[in-house]
């Protein structure tokens, strides 16, 4: 009874299938933005691969891009001032940088919203009072949170160092519907190749206390480095660990295996 | 049941025989997964999976509750509380990347425990219930994968609830009411959130008990191995503990450093970006992707492209993904072959490689987009998947010659030894 039923319902499948082959056409509708757009450069950094450390000054420098440039339009919501002591700043240092941000709070008097001097506790807040305020001042375009932007994107800290430096005229041949419209700048290593977000860094446009040049590349790396960072506190110390775990488990599946052999010694198998 | 030279259960301490006069639990134990079990002497690696699946619930089981403990299921801040275990709960970044790659691995050691079943025919007599019941554990995990995604309140969460739910708006009059039922609302919102956390609590327990009915079920026939023949006498087995112990313990080993490379080196390599964006219902990723381990079942639902007998062709979708996972449990008896083992079905071997390459690509394009040449590709591949199981599968237990086979285990043990040592001589 199996096989007949079977037999049936797998050639009615197999019908079905065979006329969606025949129905569904063999080309895909052209995607002419798809020639323009470009794959991310790679950026290299202390916290890349199998032995990572974090380069604390370009962290120190990262933090200062984003303090002088980003966090005019982008919040860091997940990171709270107090975890920069990473950095080696001393406690001190960390409530004076907090008192430079203003978190939003209630006047003890009437109950009216209000502003106050950041504490070590706050997070890194948003400069705008919510989403519709944002989108307001940004042409329609909400700039999102950056605390996890190296992970929430394909690509991840490549692709935000790559947009970063990546914008620039669209080039000549590009038809003209690909053009960006008002209120939008050409990036193709954004995925819709125009994005509201116009380019945020030019040379020089902060003093490094390091004396480190301050070239548009120069500030994109050290950026991306700290949103390396914000997204994955962690992430130098989950190697370090992964390796003793590794390590332990060669051990184990060592001795496991000798044993193994000791035990089917005598046994043909 | 059990062979009747297996080995009898003798207390070694005053203590042990006290329990198990009262409570024969140390006896059960000892026959189940201790030296009262006698295992066929020849069984390879590919043996390993079941323990090691055993061993990935558990995992599952210990991880999931410590994020319970962290996680508050809560359409406002369950995103944010995900963050929190990453960033402030003490070593929560572990917890939490454990349990998202313990899920991936479960389900790589689940599919090569099932593509053994295919190979060596371990779901034929005696052992049909053991395979449903495996079947049953497979349904069950998908279930529970797919609610465990949807908790981090995620694009991919959020989205991949809208697809996978949205299949039920497929059955015609039925299916919106079914589906706003099952979802408590219009969308998925705090109330899906709510009872997906629910369950996905729940499942992983009826998991583990299915399991137990799994494994008692195999204890009934006794293990099969690679030869498909059956234990004849007691040269043919040994006791699981130590031998199988400590085979399995090796492959215990390799699957934990994988397990661990994964989890500490590259713990988002499985997963998908936009899963770090929190969960927006009015912005539709560019590209909705499942997780890997349903992307050839998804390939099959997009396969469908043509309204076919006046039948929608998303039901045909719907209709075909369930039938690609419901038919295993008929395969026991769409194929008709005594024979057991590949090693002896020539015709049934060739077949075997060709599903798993076609799973492949369907997997291939269950995780590219809808584009040429992806469609016609899963097309293809979908047309296969049916026909080996539904016609090429019973047409050739008829007809095949399987190859001689050696009388006993213990005959085709000594045979490969007696080969090797002359080829070494
Ligand atoms: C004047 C306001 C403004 C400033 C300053 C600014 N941004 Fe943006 N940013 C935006 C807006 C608006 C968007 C949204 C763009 C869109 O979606 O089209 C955006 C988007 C982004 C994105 C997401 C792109 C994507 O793939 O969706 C990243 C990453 C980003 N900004 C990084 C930065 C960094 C780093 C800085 C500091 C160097 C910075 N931004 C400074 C307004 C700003
Ligand atoms: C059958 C075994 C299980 C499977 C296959 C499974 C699978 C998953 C998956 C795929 C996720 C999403 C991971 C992510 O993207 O972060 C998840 C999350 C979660 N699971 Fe499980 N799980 C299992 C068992 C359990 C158990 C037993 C519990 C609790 C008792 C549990 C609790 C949780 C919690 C709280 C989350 C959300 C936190 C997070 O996203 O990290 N799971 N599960």
């Amino acid at each position: 009874m199996v096989r007949p039923l079977g037999f049936l319902v797998g050639l009615g499948f197999i019908a079905a299938l065979v006329m969606a082959i025949l129905t569904t056409p063999l080309g895909n509708e052209p995607n002419a933005s798809k020639a323009f757009h470009k794959e991310p450069r790679k950026l290299a950094l202390a916290s890349d691969g199998i032995a990572p450390h974090w380069d604390i000054a370009q962290l120190q420098r990262g933090m200062q891009v984003y303090k002088e440039v980003c966090s005019a339009c982008h919040s860091l919501k997940l990171v709270a001032f107090r975890d920069i002591q990473a950095f080696g700043y001393t406690e001190g240092q960390v409530k004076s940088f907090a008192k430079g941000f203003q978190v939003p709070s209630i006047n003890p008097d009437t109950g009216e919203p209000a502003t106050r001097d950041g504490l070590s506790s706050d997070y890194f807040p948003s400069p705008y009072a919510n989403d519709v305020a944002a989108a307001a001042a940004n042409g329609n375009a909400i700039p999102p949170d950056l605390s996890l932007i190296t992970k929430a994107r394909e690509g991840g800290k490549n692709y935000i160092y790559s947009l970063l430096t990546g914008y620039q005229n669209p080039p000549a041949n590009m038809p003209k519907e690909l053009h960006p419209g008002p209120g939008l700048h050409f990036n193709p290593y954004f995925p819709n190749l125009n994005l509201a977000m116009a380019q945020p860094l030019q040379n020089d446009q902060v003093t490094y206390a390091d004396g480190t040049k301050a070239t548009v590349d120069q500030m994109a790396s050290d950026v991306t480095a700290f949103l390396v960072w914000t997204a994955e506190p962690k992430l130098v110390k989950r190697v370090q660990v992964g390796w003793a775990v590794l390590l332990y488990l060669l051990g184990f599946t060592a001795l496991t295996f000798l044993s193994y052999r000791t035990i089917w010694a005598n046994k043909e198998h | 049941m059990s062979f009747p030279w297996a080995n009898q259960y003798q207390p070694k301490h005053p203590v042990m025989k006290w329990v198990d006069d009262r409570l024969p639990l140390p006896r059960f134990v000892y026959n189940a997964v201790g030296a009262g079990y006698p295992v066929p002497r020849n069984l390879n690696y590919f043996w390993n999976f079941g323990v090691l699946a055993g061993a990935a619930l558990a995992i599952q089981i210990v991880t999931g509750i410590v994020l319970a403990m962290h996680y508050a299921a809560n359409a406002g801040v369950a995103f944010n509380s995900v963050e929190h275990i990453m960033r402030d709960v003490n070593a929560g970044w572990f917890i939490r990347y454990a349990h998202m790659n313990g899920a991936s691995m479960f389900f790589i050691v689940v599919y090569l425990h099932i593509f053994r079943g295919l190979y060596y025919g371990s779901y034929k007599a005696p052992r049909e219930m053991v395979w449903l019941l495996g079947v049953v554990i497979f349904l069950l995990m998908m279930a529970t994968a797919f609610m465990g995604y949807v908790l981090p309140w995620g694009q991919m969460s959020f989205w991949g609830a809208q697809v996978i739910t949205g299949f039920f708006s497929a059955i015609p009059g039925v299916g919106e009411p079914m589906r706003q039922w099952l979802l408590g609302g219009f969308a998925p919102d705090n109330a899906a959130l709510n009872r997906f956390f629910s369950l996905h609590y729940l499942l992983p327990f009826v998991i583990l008990g299915v399991v137990i009915l799994h494994i008692w079920a195999l204890h009934i026939p006794g293990s099969s191995n690679p030869t498909g023949i059956e234990v004849k006498d007691e040269q043919d087995t040994v006791p699981f503990h130590p031998y199988y112990t400590a085979k399995d313990g090796v492959g215990l080993g390799v699957f934990l450093m994988i397990f661990a490379v994964l989890t500490f080196f590259t713990p988002n390599l499985l997963g998908h970006a936009d899963n770090y964006i929190q969960a927006n219902p009015l912005s539709t990723p560019a590209h909705i992707v499942p997780e890997w381990y349903f992307w050839p079942f998804y390939a099959i639902l997009r396969a469908f492209t043509f309204n076919f007998l006046w039948i929608d062709a998303k039901l045909w979708g719907v209709i075909a993904m369930f039938a690609a996972i419901a038919l295993l449990f008929f395969l026991p008896w769409l194929d008709g072959s005594p024979v057991k083992s590949s090693t002896y079905r020539p015709l049934n071997k060739i077949f075997f490689w060709i599903l798993l390459f076609d799973i492949g690509l369907l997997g291939v394009c269950g995780m590219m987009p809808a584009e040429q040449p992806w469609v016609i590709f899963s097309q293809i591949g979908a047309i296969y998947y049916f026909a080996h199981f539904l016609i090429i599968l019973p047409i050739i237990s008829r007809i095949e010659r399987p190859l001689p086979m050696p009388g006993s285990i213990t005959e085709a043990v000594l045979a490969k030894h007696a080969d090797k040592s002359s080829a070494t001589a």
